[in-house]
């Protein structure tokens, strides 16, 4: 059964912890936002976009979401703001304060 | 095996953000991007040994996993996906399971090159039908950048200091991909961010889908490690590549195959200069160095070259 | 039907599994396990048992890839003894903090070094910390139907622990008596089908296993993790007697022999209590006053019950195969008497250590023993409560 994290904060009794500590689930992760890390993020100027999709891959935190073959917006709640994503775009459509 | 960019961009995301990894992280990127290599509809078991990828993907109760998870310790990946492989197959013999699963390890250089290589060996000489992937960023970066034998000779860590008496790390660093190719395994192949990540993934998808033991060897550059400008990840890759650092290939049922040949083989100095970790060698006495890495950059090349010319 | 059959402790032991059929055995040869994995891996090649046998290249990836084969949803088991178990440490605490249901056929062995083949308990003794349910065994048929509960117990969703099954390596591993064997089908029977709620190879959901759990959770995890022990006691009982219902025989969290009316008692695990109650049938013959308690489960550890049983007894003397360092004797002697300590407990206490490395324990030596004991008693004082038995001075 899918374990409720929301009962696994960091105030929860022992007897609130899952078995061995496992997690049955997927990507609970979402629920921690690493955004918060780094105030300086990239910018998407979607009129220079070409929707070439070079950018995707090289993000460190599945933080370009993909849908029918057209990347959307960054995931700000997420991104840390490393900058590769600026250097992969081949059509400035990706700007970001301190990378040129 | 084709390689469609747009599809494979368009397959769901197996690695969920919210993980801990430093902004910029290479490790991240070969993890998302060899999980693209699997095919829509079969799941997976993801194996993982102590490192970076492991303390940060699944920090309780956040798992930044789509798929089944495991970590045990830092230097037995191998041996416990033997288990998880045995057991998958020990239940579809008992007609309790229906479904498909591939397995999957990841481990760092320090879990794979050096504690953990026992259990590799063993994992890759049973032949277990799995991929143990190797994220090579050359050093023990989870505890703070410490050399392995895969760090690269005259590279600066914590625990061979820059000094008046050291030059950095005094010796060479091991070729894995050589020691594992020596099991005698269906698939080995050394890959890292190039090419659109048409050769990774190509590698990776070849890997999952091999019957039998393959492994991968990514290099996957740490900004904190390597000292370089975090945006540039992809550009260190491919100058890794063009200098013939990191070659191309794959040893494919015993045969030896170059995936790449660079036009122009660029001098080594092009890759080791944007690192802070090589900044030393670029002092005018330490020129000798350069030229000593070359040399060692040259002799391996040559090597590769042969094997894959038989 | 029972059937009598002439085996070894390590031979029986592996028939209990070939009965049990688990799905995953790794394995790595160490003396004088060896044999488990070897009649094991016979049976594999015969169609016996349609198990999963990998022959790993050491006891720390025996251990992994059972943890990993318990994880994914399999019911999975390695052997081992000695040094085999002390290398694979680290994965002992990771399959109890995982609360992974899995056994280990353990035969016991002396740690190195020097290093030396023959029984001691100083292997298991070392692991007792490490959050496994251990039950012994005295002699083969113990052995036997030890190995036969083990699943019950382990697999008992109150416990969800990794259990250690040991024997004595050689005395009882090696020896051949004429034991009593389930039918297969009892066996199968009395284990059951393994069902796992959460596992990796689920396909309604995945799973994650093996955390960084930072400080704010660290200490819950340990305290969750003790219910499992807690609620263990009960559960072995449960088994134990389910299985005197099929076998006839009984099984308790120890025996006790001839303790009812003894003033003066011996408390000790493994083969040497054979000779013990030898021992005690010699002295009460002449009318001495003497019992035994012979520990089974020795974790959890039942300190109420160990100290109730002996609270009429004026003089204890507990036997430890295995040195402590401490200068205080060995682990049983601490456990003991920290629990004779909780009950108010007036009797005198010693702690012998005995029988390391294969050291032989006849039944004068036991004789002894309870001779010393007398004279503590009628001294009034124990002297010396760190002996060694058997030693040359």
């Amino acid at each position: 059964m899918e374990a409720d994290i929301s009962r696994l904060g960091l105030r929860a009794k022992w007897s609130d912890l899952t078995e061995g500590m496992k997690i049955a689930g997927a990507g609970t992760s979402r629920g921690f936002h690493t955004g918060e890390w780094s105030s300086v993020k990239p910018e998407f100027i979607e009129e220079k976009c070409k929707q070439c999709l070079l950018c995707t891959p090289v993000c460190p935190d599945s933080c370009i979401p993909v849908k029918d073959k057209k990347r959307g917006a960054f995931d700000y709640e997420h991104c840390k703001g490393c900058g590769i994503c600026v250097k992969a775009c081949p059509f400035g459509a990706i700007t970001m304060e301190g990378v040129n | 095996m084709s390689y469609n960019f747009k599809e494979t961009m368009n397959k769901p995301e197996r690695l969920a953000p919210g993980h801990r990894m430093c902004a910029g992280c290479g490790g991240t990127i070969a993890v998302r991007n060899v999980l693209r290599g699997l095919h829509e509809g079969d799941k997976a078991v993801i194996g993982n040994a102590t490192g970076c990828l492991e303390v940060s993907t699944f920090t309780y109760p956040y798992t930044a996993w789509e798929d089944s998870y495991i970590h045990n310790a830092f230097e037995n990946a191998g041996a416990t996906m033997s288990g998880v492989e045995g057991a998958y197959k020990a239940l579809k013999r008992k007609g309790r399971l229906d479904d498909t699963y591939k397995f999957i390890t990841f481990g760092g250089d320090g879990g794979t090159y050096d504690i953990g290589l026992q259990s590799l060996s063993g994992a890759m000489e049973r032949n277990h039908d799995m991929v143990y992937v190797c994220y090579d960023n050359g050093a023990y970066m989870n505890t703070g950048i410490q050399r392995s034998s895969a760090t690269p000779m005259y590279a600066d860590t914590t625990t061979t200091p820059v000094g008046s008496k050291s030059n950095g790390k005094p010796q060479n660093r091991k070729d894995l991909a050589s020691v594992i190719a020596a099991h005698d395994i269906p698939y080995v192949a050394q890959t890292t961010f190039v090419q659109n990540f048409k050769d990774l993934h190509i590698k990776s998808e070849k890997a999952i889908y091999t019957s039998g033991a393959a492994f991968l060897n990514i290099m996957a550059p740490c900004p904190r490690g390597w000292r370089y400008n975090t945006p540039d990840i992809m550009e260190i890759c491919k100058l890794g590549v063009e200098t013939c650092y990191w070659p191309l290939f794959e040893v494919v049922e015993g045969k030896w195959i170059l995936n790449y040949q660079p036009k122009n083989k660029l001098p080594i100095e092009d890759f080791l200069k944007k690192q802070g970790r090589f900044k030393h060698l670029f002092k005018k006495e330490n020129e000798y160095l350069i030229e000593a890495f070359q040399n060692e950059v040259d002799r391996r090349w040559e090597e590769l070259l042969f094997r894959c010319s038989r | 039907m029972a059937k009598r059959d002439r085996l070894s402790g390590n031979e029986a032991v592996a028939i209990a599994l070939r009965q049990i059929n688990p799905d995953v055995f790794p394995a790595f040869p160490i003396t004088p396990s060896t044999e488990i994995p070897q009649y094991f891996a016979s049976f594999v090649a015969n169609g016996l048992v349609d198990t999963e046998f990998i022959p790993v290249e050491s006891e720390h990836s025996s251990m992994s890839a059972a943890i990993g084969a318990s994880a994914a949803g399999a019911r999975s088991l390695t052997a081992t003894s000695s040094c085999g178990l002390a290398y694979m440490w680290e994965e002992l605490y990771i399959a109890a903090s995982n609360r992974l249901p899995l056994a280990l056929a353990l035969v016991n062995r002396a740690l190195s070094g020097p290093i030396n083949i023959n029984c001691d308990h100083s292997d298991s003794m070392g692991a007792r910390d490490a959050g496994w349910i251990q039950i012994y065994a005295e002699n083969n048929q113990e052995a036997y139907d030890n190995m036969v509960q083990a699943y019950r117990i382990s697999e008992h969703k109150d416990v969800r622990l990794p259990i250690m099954i040991c024997q004595d390596g050689f005395i009882t591993s090696h020896a051949v008596e004429n034991i009593e064997l389930l039918e297969d089908v009892e066996v199968k029977d009395f284990v059951g089908e393994y069902e796992p709620e959460d596992y990796l190879l689920n396909s309604k959901c995945p799973l994650a296993v093996g955390p960084y759990s930072v400080t704010d959770y660290y200490m819950e995890a340990k305290r969750n993790q003790a219910e499992g022990m807690r609620c263990a006691k009960q559960v072995v009982l449960e088994v134990a007697e389910e299985f005197a219902a099929l076998s006839g025989r009984q099984y308790g969290l120890f025996e006790e022999y001839c303790l009812d009316d003894a003033e003066r008692a011996v408390v000790m695990i493994g083969s040497a209590a054979g000779t013990t109650k030898d021992a005690i049938d010699r002295l009460r013959a002449a009318g001495e006053k003497v019992g035994l308690l012979k520990i089974r489960l020795y974790r959890p550890f039942p300190a109420e019950e160990i100290a109730g049983a002996l609270s009429h007894v004026k003089a204890v003397a507990v036997m430890d195969r295995a040195e402590g360092y401490s200068n205080q004797g060995g682990p049983l002697g601490a456990d003991v008497m920290a629990a004779m300590f909780r009950a108010r407990s007036k009797a005198f206490a010693v702690n012998y250590v005995y029988g390391l490395g294969g050291r032989d324990v006849r039944v004068e030596d036991m004789e002894g023993v309870f001779a010393d004991l007398k004279k503590i008693v009628e001294d009034g004082d124990a002297g010396e409560t760190y002996r060694y038995l058997g030693v040359r001075e």
